[in-house]
């Protein structure tokens, strides 16, 4: 058997209740609760092969490189929870389609419950840490579904956003305690980490691990003080706090203390703080359960109080603690659910579940209520049901502690408040409830429920007897099981019979029970003491805090976003000056040991026209025309500086570009106010922009000086060595381009085909304002093409294509290439433009330039994609020398095809981008409205 | 003539950063250009400077570093998308907002 199909059906399951809720409610539910069953049937399969003390495991790799495997294990935890999880989940299924009413969404719900159980089969059998993470915090995102599924009650929507706050965060920080843990092993592969105790209780960083991963553990399982999200989470439909809030989910934290024992266990940090917690949350829980009206709510507490029992169990430093503490975890699932089942049961057919309206129901609903007081007689620790027996477990550890030290007597004593404390609220929850006079104005007349939504209870509550009379029959194997998967060793001698004689803790129990029936008694006096005390809620105090944040959150947000963009690049260039600035007031020296190049009399002069267009660039910029010409100039020099620096395919490509770039500004300038008022900003922002310019212009001048004058250690000796024997070409840019670093090339085209499709979109519906007349009031020439200009480029045209046939062609051994032959051609073609108009142009070519771009990418992602046929990695190169008659030797490359792509790529986009702009300017225009 | 190519990509860098704080689009976008070529004379600088030694196996002694001239030549291109992007983008802006201030508004 495959170990992944026990998650895996409940995921596929997800699906079946959105495809089957048509065909009746009835049918859902079976429909739904098939697949869980399977798994069921898987997990049941396994049992004897646990028994006899055997592990399942599966595994496959996902990233191995940082030690991600989907990995699944099945040990006697990982059984006894996930019978848990499914069984009970079953029952619930059957519950649920009783529970919930025809208006109700009954896929949807279903269809989050078996998320929810896919989860947390995740959590309990995840063999490798990051994926019991996820499947952790898939359980909390299930949840917030759940507990807000009625999203239409205010209640619901706010305890949802509770405990997904609380249970995310402590999320988070178990993912911290979690990676910390698999750093300190040097594995995420859970059995490696559960082997190496002795390596993580001795690091350094232990006490930070514990604190992140109780977190975690406490925030799930409610612990004090972040159990204030359980009772909320109550907003939910009652099957799911039935299977989430207090058989299942909130046994995740506890579950991950009973997994994480055998290594994070065995210090007195983790029994001072575990015990603590957990005997702080036992009687809290139980205190607040006696005095809610709320049926839920009673329960809500005393779920907490229970959760802190088995957190107190974990916390006492023996191995019979822990065996009591895996006991009890099967136990609450066993009574809480039934008992949960019941109050929502009352609830459906009274119509209430406040205790000062719910009285007497015991001659209205005698069977249920009958089910009912056994579960609660069993939450109580009354003898022969389960309750009992861990209970007894729990006051016997307690006896001998010493994690306290000369006050460890308390213990015992807290624990038997505790024990007190909870006869007190069940014998509430019965006496208030089934009697205790008659009913005062309940909405509807109550009777017993449909017969089959009081199946699961009674299997629930048959259960509780079965392990309460005959426990070592009914689950000595499993817990025996589950014990020794906790504990990882052979178990101490432990019974589970009911009768031990007259000891200790029986004499604890009699205490409870006596101290619980007299607190119940004497109740008024309780409740009026109670009564002094304003209640604290949880939710708005936790709706303050949100609120608090999200003002914080906008006030700041207010401040860095006012919506300035001139503001914002301020604050970039300012942010960028800090950042690259700092590490030069380290720096010792700008000058490096590298020798410079002799300065000779036209690099001098080009740099001086350099430095002139610049400044007349930004002097003359509201004289928009003149700006244009000035930021031609320095474009120019850009380009001899390329060349003259032994970079010739630049210089090719920034002669191309900047031809292209001056043609954009020109037609962009048509649509824009020629001339700008010279002072366009105030002169204290002027002298502001000035220095904080300046600044930046000597931080980058410098840091560019200091890289120069410094040594080079490059990786380029590779690209150089290889070009020609792996690449098959002499230019080792062009080269490098299109094979080494190809993927890298075929990204960038790629940003380029989009720019240019965003543009034409941008284009696409702009009305603009299209200037009769210049700034100075003259109208623009009406006269045709010029002829001379049409009939020379005309016959320029073939010479131009000729010239970038060639430039792409020799590409790859000489400088070109397909971006600067793309380049070349777009520009020739833009030449036909201008020269004959816009009509001229599209009688002739009319060509989408999309096409283009399309073409060019496909050729380019295909060149890659052949590499595949020949089982080789995308875009491995190919290339071989050929010979023909005349023709003589030459070389083909597959490289070609991808340059080839390229080449279309440039020219779609650029063609793309000036044609359409250019076509704005004229009659031709696309008019507003589409028309 | 470190020094020189040095202080040339201050200048553009700093007549750049000067535009690109305008209120107007078209300044900005200016400045975009002016930045894009310090930016790239920068990237370049990255391989240091060399003279008569383009990276052609065969044809000189000492090369040239081919790969920031590799990643300059497809910077030089986008940067030419960029550029029309924002350009565009400003003409679009001045289409819907009736003006040519990078932050939509007269003052």
């Amino acid at each position: 058997m495959n170990l992944f199909w026990i998650p895996l059906l409940p995921l596929l399951g997800t699906l079946v209740p959105l495809l089957s809720y048509r065909f009746g409610r009835t049918a859902t539910a079976a429909l739904t609760a098939l697949l869980p069953a399977l798994s069921l049937l898987l997990v049941v399969q396994a049992i004897p092969a646990i028994f006899a003390g055997e592990a399942l495991t599966w595994q496959a790799e996902w990233i191995p490189q940082i030690g991600l495997n989907l990995a699944f294990h099945l040990d006697g935890l990982g059984l006894l929870f996930s019978l848990l999880i499914l069984g009970i989940g079953l029952l619930v299924i059957l519950y649920a389609r009783y529970y919930l009413s025809e208006s109700d969404h009954m896929g949807r719900f279903y269809s989050y419950l078996i998320l929810f159980m896919t989860a947390m089969l995740g959590v309990v059998l995840s063999n490798n840490l990051l994926q019991l993470w996820f499947f952790w915090e898939l359980t909390s995102i299930s949840s917030f579904l759940l507990i807000s599924f009625w999203s239409h009650k205010s209640d619901a929507r706010k305890g949802a956003r509770m405990a997904l706050t609380v249970t995310g965060a402590g999320g988070l920080a178990l993912l911290g305690g979690l990676i910390l843990m698999g750093q300190t092993v040097g594995s995420y592969d859970l059995r490696t980490v559960l082997a190496s105790g002795d390596v993580l209780r001795e690091s350094a960083v232990y006490p930070i691990i514990i604190v992140l991963f109780l977190l975690g553990a406490f925030t799930k399982s409610a612990q004090f003080p972040f159990h204030f999200w359980l009772p909320h989470a109550m907003a939910a439909p009652t099957p799911v706090s039935a299977y989430l809030h207090s058989a299942t989910m909130v046994k995740a934290g506890v579950f991950l203390l009973a997994r994480f024992y055998p290594v994070l266990a065995d210090t007195d940090l983790w029994f001072v703080i575990v015990s603590m917690v957990g005997l702080a949350t036992l009687l809290l829980g139980a205190y607040t359960a006696l005095f809610k009206h709320d049926l839920k709510g009673l329960l809500a507490y005393s779920t907490i109080s229970h959760l802190g029992l088995i957190t107190l169990l974990f916390g006492l430093d023996t191995e019979l603690a822990a065996i009591a503490a895996v006991f009890h975890i099967i136990n609450h699932a066993v009574f809480k659910a039934s008992l949960f089942m019941a109050a929502g049961i009352i609830d459906h057919e009274s119509g209430s579940r406040d205790m000062r309206q719910l009285n007497g129901l015991w001659k209205y609903m005698p069977y249920t209520a009958t089910l009912a007081m056994v579960a609660a007689a069993s939450m109580a620790g009354v003898p022969l049901l389960n309750g009992f027996l861990s209970k007894e477990m729990l006051f016997a550890e307690t006896l001998h502690q010493a994690t306290l030290g000369s006050l460890s007597w308390l213990i015992p004593l807290l624990a038997t408040i505790g024990g007190a404390l909870a006869v007190a609220y069940s014998l509430r929850f019965i006496h208030d409830v089934f009697f205790n006079g008659e009913p005062i104005n309940l909405p509807r007349t109550p009777h017993e429920p449909p017969r089959y939504m009081r199946v699961p209870v009674e299997i629930l509550v048959v259960l509780c007897l079965l392990v309460g009379i005959v426990p070592d029959f009914a689950v000595g194997d499993l817990l025996n099981a589950a014990a020794s998967a906790v504990l990882h060793k052979p178990l101490p001698d432990f019974s589970l019979a009911v009768w031990h004689g007259f000891n200790g803790p029986l004499l604890m129990s009699l205490l409870a029970v006596a101290g619980g029936i007299t607190l119940y008694y004497n109740r008024r006096h309780l409740f009026a003491f109670q009564g002094q005390f304003t209640d604290f809620d949880a939710k708005i105090e936790f709706e303050k805090g949100i609120q608090w944040t999200t003002e914080k959150a906008a006030v700041i947000h207010r401040w860095l976003d006012n919506a300035s963009l001139q503001r914002y690049v301020f604050l970039l260039v300012v942010f960028a000056l800090v950042v690259a600035g700092w590490p030069l007031l380290q720096l010792e020296g700008a000058a490096g040991s590298r020798p410079q190049l002799p300065v000779n009399g036209v690099a001098l002069v080009a740099a001086g026209i350099l430095i002139v267009g610049t400044l007349a660039t930004v002097m003359f910029s509201h004289l928009r025309l003149l700006a244009l010409i000035m930021i031609s100039i320095v474009g120019l020099i850009v380009a001899v500086a390329f060349a003259y620096f032994s970079a010739p395919d630049l210089a090719l490509t920034q002669l191309s570009v900047e031809v292209a770039t001056i043609i954009l500004f020109l037609l962009a300038l048509y649509f824009l106010p020629q001339k700008t008022p010279l002072r366009d900003s105030s002169p204290r922002r002027i002298v502001r922009d000035l220095s904080i310019s300046s600044l930046v212009g000597a931080v980058i001048g410098t840091l560019c000086y200091a890289m120069l004058t410094r040594p080079l250690n490059s990786i380029s000796e590779f690209f150089i060595a290889n070009s020609k024997t792996g690449g098959g070409g002499t230019n080792v840019v062009n080269v490098i381009l299109v094979d080494f670093r190809g993927f890298d090339t075929l990204g960038e085209i790629t940003v380029l085909a989009i720019a240019g499709l965003g543009i034409y979109k941008l284009l696409a519906g702009m009305r603009l304002y299209v200037p009769a007349a210049d700034s100075d009031g003259r109208p623009w020439a009406k006269d045709k093409n010029p002829m001379m200009l049409a009939l020379v480029s005309q016959s320029l045209l073939p010479l131009a294509l000729l010239v970038s046939a060639y430039i792409f062609l020799r590409g790859h051994n000489m400088p070109g290439g397909g971006f600067i032959a793309g380049l070349i051609t777009a520009i020739a073609l833009i030449q036909q433009y201008i020269a004959h108009g816009v009509a001229w142009m599209k009688v002739r070519l009319n060509f989408p330039y999309h096409g283009l771009i399309a073409i060019g990418l496909l050729l380019a992602t295909f060149s890659g994609l052949g590499s595949w046929l020949f089982e080789r990695p995308f875009l491995t190169t190919w290339f071989d020398y050929f010979s023909l008659p005349w023709v003589g030797k030459f070389e083909l490359a597959s490289a070609m095809v991808f340059d080839l792509g390229v080449y279309f790529t440039v020219i779609g986009a650029t063609l793309l981008i000036l044609a359409n702009l250019g076509q704005l300017t004229t009659s031709e225009r696309p008019l507003p409205g589409g028309k | 003539m470190e020094t020189i190519y040095a202080i040339c990509v201050g200048i553009m860098t700093a007549g750049g950063v000067f535009l690109v704080l305008r209120g107007y689009t078209f300044a900005v976008v200016l400045g975009l250009t002016l930045l894009s070529y310090a930016v790239n004379l920068f990237l370049f600088a990255s391989g240091r400077l060399v003279v008569n030694g383009a990276a052609i196996l065969g044809e000189s002694e000492v090369y040239a570093d081919p790969l920031p001239q590799a990643l300059v030549l497809t910077a030089i291109v986008i940067g030419f998308a960029m550029t029309a992007f924002a350009l565009i983008l400003a003409l679009r802006a001045r289409a819907d907002l009736g003006n040519d201030q990078v932050d939509g508004d007269n003052d």
